[in-house]
């Protein structure tokens, strides 16, 4: 488990480019966004040598304690109950260890929470800076409504709105054939790259549930039906990125998945232009087709 | 102490004097017990039968899981519920939200629990204290008497109506979160869940009262606080923890009881309620509750590792105060179960540094175990290979606990497999394998026969190895993001699963041998004496005969200043 953040860092390089789960996959989904870079640096460079290092020390003195003070080897109890320096340490290098982990941990969490104005610097990868990537205001809004199974999304400031439902495997296999089981829908939800895109999530009022979640991006918020949470996230890749319902609402809760298309800024100019209408048909057509 | 005596004795002479003349026999024994160690058995039988359909239920999930795509739910569904087509499909859909579910709520209130607070407690706190009872023994026995009625309570459930026609059961987790469990599941399943909790509930409340009462007044002379036995220590803690948290659950499923039946609309957003205040008040209780599992299992092990190393414990004030500190803090952690659900930045930045606060008076427990262990004579047994499973296994369900209270990594991993990882690898592995160690570490003396050593063994060996194939891989699904409750997952985390689900196999053949063992000990009936364990056990009910008098300390036993721990 230690090895987790080599070998991801390998697989990365062996072209791992999809917006979705590798067959076999043992580690977090590739980052496209800043803030999926801070988790990402700060699980795989942090946490994930901290736990396993005191795993690795954990079982090191159960074994060593075993071979050594087995009753064959040391058939002479001692005696001792007390030893205040080590109890003194016990207590306060994990607390040191702790305030180590908590510092980029809440530096990661208030990038998260923190909707870019524009002037404020976001951690990236660097989780240990005071932040140096720059996120510019969001330029969109989006709203995302939870609903018994499936996903209606609004261009709020545009007033155009869609449905986004998850392909059955019959339909899916003859109109996206690449797209993975599940996972494709009959319309992603489109947004520009490099923009920061505000993400505004409920459900149906009279529903249930939900959690709207996209790995790649490093964002899951809970859809509460009569809240509206909010999020964002600001994509640098193009492509289709994919996430599922988070939150257990019902028999078809693992059939509900997130599809986000990130196109190139004319793309989505096109995309809107044609959409205008309200004809999200005509919106999808500008695009490429998606295999 | 001399009064409590004084006391007791009266009152059974006024009420009950035959019970100290002789020994009820038949039916009458355990239907109408007044015994803390007959209860203790009638506890632990009971959380076995429950622990058999609680792990057959996670059975037939697994065998769903093998391999992505809905195998086995639908041809269930149609079994048991004559539905047909995309009718038995759906009904599959949901039977298997009822399968988690029911999984989840028979094994923390139906196994756990009465294992640890309602068997071991009840069993050997008294003996451990020099008690001759408890201090309410009738609370005792209706204490236990209300589980099986919980339990059918629930159990019907799973024949009701949930979420519509030909849709039996409750399939909304065990947090049972509104609305999903209001307007999402509007038949009565829901509501038979919900009186199902609430008489486990009572039972528990009384379960603590009674154990409270009694380690608070019923140790033997001389045996202060500060040098009662560390297992003694974990039951008060719990009862604590059960007392204080389990009256919330009760208001917060009452509040979902009216607002499903009685028009009230504390959950209901369009009336102006609000379902974030049901998980407010669901993990106050939810959290402590966890704790309540693995406390019992703490204390358990401190006393197999200081007997197989034939040492004292190591930092006895501090291993109790540590309890002491992880109850006290567990109710101030809650929201860290909601990372998700919108709270403000501020709240979530307090949650983070309220929940790693636990980690330091839990790695006290790790390191404080391991000394105990260093510079001993330790002889590997089969129960002090159950605690050093324990130790490992629930330091890797720590560190991912860590993990997982940071909030800016919990974005990642909340609702994810990750998260299904780490709390069986602290309960499933934890307190399950501390309910094991207790088992082969106090068999002889509550049953006084041995049972084969071999037999234990090969038992913890299949069992380890199989609950790790189990659950390791589960870190990785959650790592790539395979959500938590899914029937049917992208083809991508098929490889895992099945792993995962090998280890299930293993683990039954474990189970199977632990039977096994259980019935060849009966059989074969080996006396085991008084302490088969040597000088490193030196509670007191190792003082007695095994199985222990019907009554015991009829001259409590007073305890000099240097012993007890």
């Amino acid at each position: 488990m230690a090895l987790a953040p080599v070998l991801a860092t390998a697989q990365e390089e062996a072209g791992y480019t999809a917006g979705h789960p590798l067959p076999g996959q043992y580690h977090l989904q590739r980052s496209v966004t800043p803030i999926m870079d801070s988790i990402t640096a700060f699980h795989d460079g942090i946490l994930m040598w901290s736990i396993s290092l005191i795993v690795a020390l954990v079982l090191g003195l159960l074994i060593w304690i075993m071979i050594r003070y087995n009753a064959k080897r040391n058939p002479v109890p001692a005696a001792f109950t007390h030893n205040t320096l080590v109890e003194i340490l016990w207590t306060v290098l994990p607390i040191v260890a702790l305030i180590v982990i908590a510092i980029p941990s809440f530096g990661v969490l208030s990038d998260q929470l923190t909707t870019p104005d524009g002037e404020r610097k976001y951690l990236g990868s660097n989780i240990f800076s005071f932040g140096e990537v720059e996120v510019p205001a969001p330029e969109l809004t989006i709203k995302a409504t939870g609903q018994q199974w499936y996903w209606d999304y609004e261009y709020v400031d545009q007033g155009l709105a869609l449905t986004s439902i998850m392909m059955d495997e019959p339909t899916r296999a003859t109109a996206k054939p690449g797209q993975p089981r599940l996972l494709a829908v009959d319309n992603e939800l489109v947004v520009p790259v490099d923009t920061t895109v505000r993400v505004q999530v409920t459900a149906d009022p009279m529903g249930v549930i939900h959690a709207f979640a996209v790995p790649s991006f490093g964002i899951k918020i809970d859809a509460v039906p009569g809240r509206l949470n909010e999020t964002w996230f600001n994509a640098r890749e193009t492509g289709i990125f994919y996430g599922q319902c988070s939150e257990l609402c019902g028999k078809d809760h693992a059939f509900m998945p997130i599809a986000v298309r990130v196109v190139t800024k004319d793309e989505f100019t096109a995309y809107m232009a044609a959409f205008k209408g309200g004809d999200y048909a005509a919106g999808n057509a500008t695009l490429a087709a998606v295999q | 102490m001399a009064d409590t005596t004084a006391h007791l004795e009266a009152h059974a002479t006024g009420h009950d004097a035959a019970s100290h003349d002789h020994t009820p026999t038949g039916w009458r024994r355990w239907v109408y017990s007044t015994n803390h160690k007959d209860i203790g058995i009638m506890y632990l039988y009971f959380a076995i039968f429950a622990g058999i359909l609680g792990g057959l239920l996670s059975g037939v999930m697994r065998m769903e899981l093998q391999e992505p795509g809905i195998q086995i739910f639908h041809g269930l569904a149609a079994m048991v519920y004559g539905v047909e087509g995309d009718a038995a499909l759906d009904a599959g859909k949901h039977m298997y939200n009822v399968f988690t579910t029911a999984h989840a709520l028979i094994m923390v209130f139906f196994v756990v629990m009465p294992a640890t607070m309602g068997g071991f407690a009840n069993y050997f706190a008294p003996l451990m204290i020099g008690a001759p009872d408890t201090a309410f023994p009738r609370i005792n026995n209706i204490a236990f008497w209300l589980l099986p009625p919980a339990f059918i309570l629930l159990l019907m459930s799973l024949f009701f109506e949930g979420t519509g026609p030909g849709a039996m059961g409750f399939g909304g987790g065990w947090t049972i979160y509104p609305p999903l469990s209001t307007t999402g599941h509007p038949g009565p399943a829901m509501d038979f869940a919900i009186l199902s909790l609430h008489v486990a509930g009572v039972s528990s409340i009384l379960g603590a009262i009674n154990l409270i009462t009694t380690i608070f007044n019923m140790r033997a002379p001389g045996m202060t606080l500060h040098k009662m036995p560390l297992f003694a220590w974990s039951v008060l803690v719990t009862a604590f923890l059960l007392l204080l948290a389990l009256p919330v659950l009760a208001g917060a499923i009452t509040m979902l009881l009216t607002d499903r039946n009685f028009g009230t609309a504390f959950f209901k957003p369009a009336e102006g309620g609000d379902p974030i205040l049901f998980q407010h008040l669901v993990w106050f209780f939810g959290h402590p509750e966890v704790y309540i599992m693995i406390l019992p299992g703490f204390g358990i092990i401190s006393h197999i590792v200081s007997t197989f190393s034939r040492k004292p414990i190591f930092g006895y004030m501090a291993m109790a105060y540590a309890m002491v500190a992880i109850g006290f803090v567990g109710f101030v952690v809650w929201a860290h179960h909601m990372y998700t659900t919108g709270l403000s930045l501020d709240v979530q930045r307090y949650f983070v540094a309220a929940t790693m606060v636990i980690a330091v008076p839990t790695g006290v427990k790790i390191f404080s175990w391991i000394a105990t262990m260093w510079g001993g004579s330790i002889s590997f047994k089969s129960p002090m290979l159950w605690a050093i499973g324990f130790i490992f296994l629930f330091t890797v369900g720590g560190v991912t606990g860590v993990v997982l209270a940071n909030a800016g990594a919990d974005r990642a991993l909340h609702d994810t497999y990750y998260v299904v990882a780490h709390f069986h690898y602290v309960l499933s592995l934890g307190a399950v394998f501390s309910i094991f160690a207790g088992w082969y570490y106090w068999y002889p003396k509550m049953f006084g026969y041995l049972y084969n050593e071999t037999l234990a063994k090969a038992h913890f060996w299949v069992m380890f190895v199989g609950v790790n194939l189990i659950f390791f891989p589960q870190h990785f699904l959650g790592l790539a993001g395979m959500p938590r409750r899914y029937i049917h997952y992208p083809d991508a985390f098929g490889f895992f699963n099945r792993i995962s689900s090998i280890g299930y196999y293993i683990t039954f053949v474990a189970m199977l041998i632990f039977f096994y063992a259980t019935w060849e000990a009966s059989r074969k009936k080996r006396p085991a004496g008084d302490n088969p364990w040597g000088d490193g056990a030196t509670t007191l009910e190792w003082t007695l005969t095994s199985p222990p008098p019907f009554h015991q300390f009829t001259t409590l036993p007073r305890i000099e200043s240097t012993n007890a721990h």
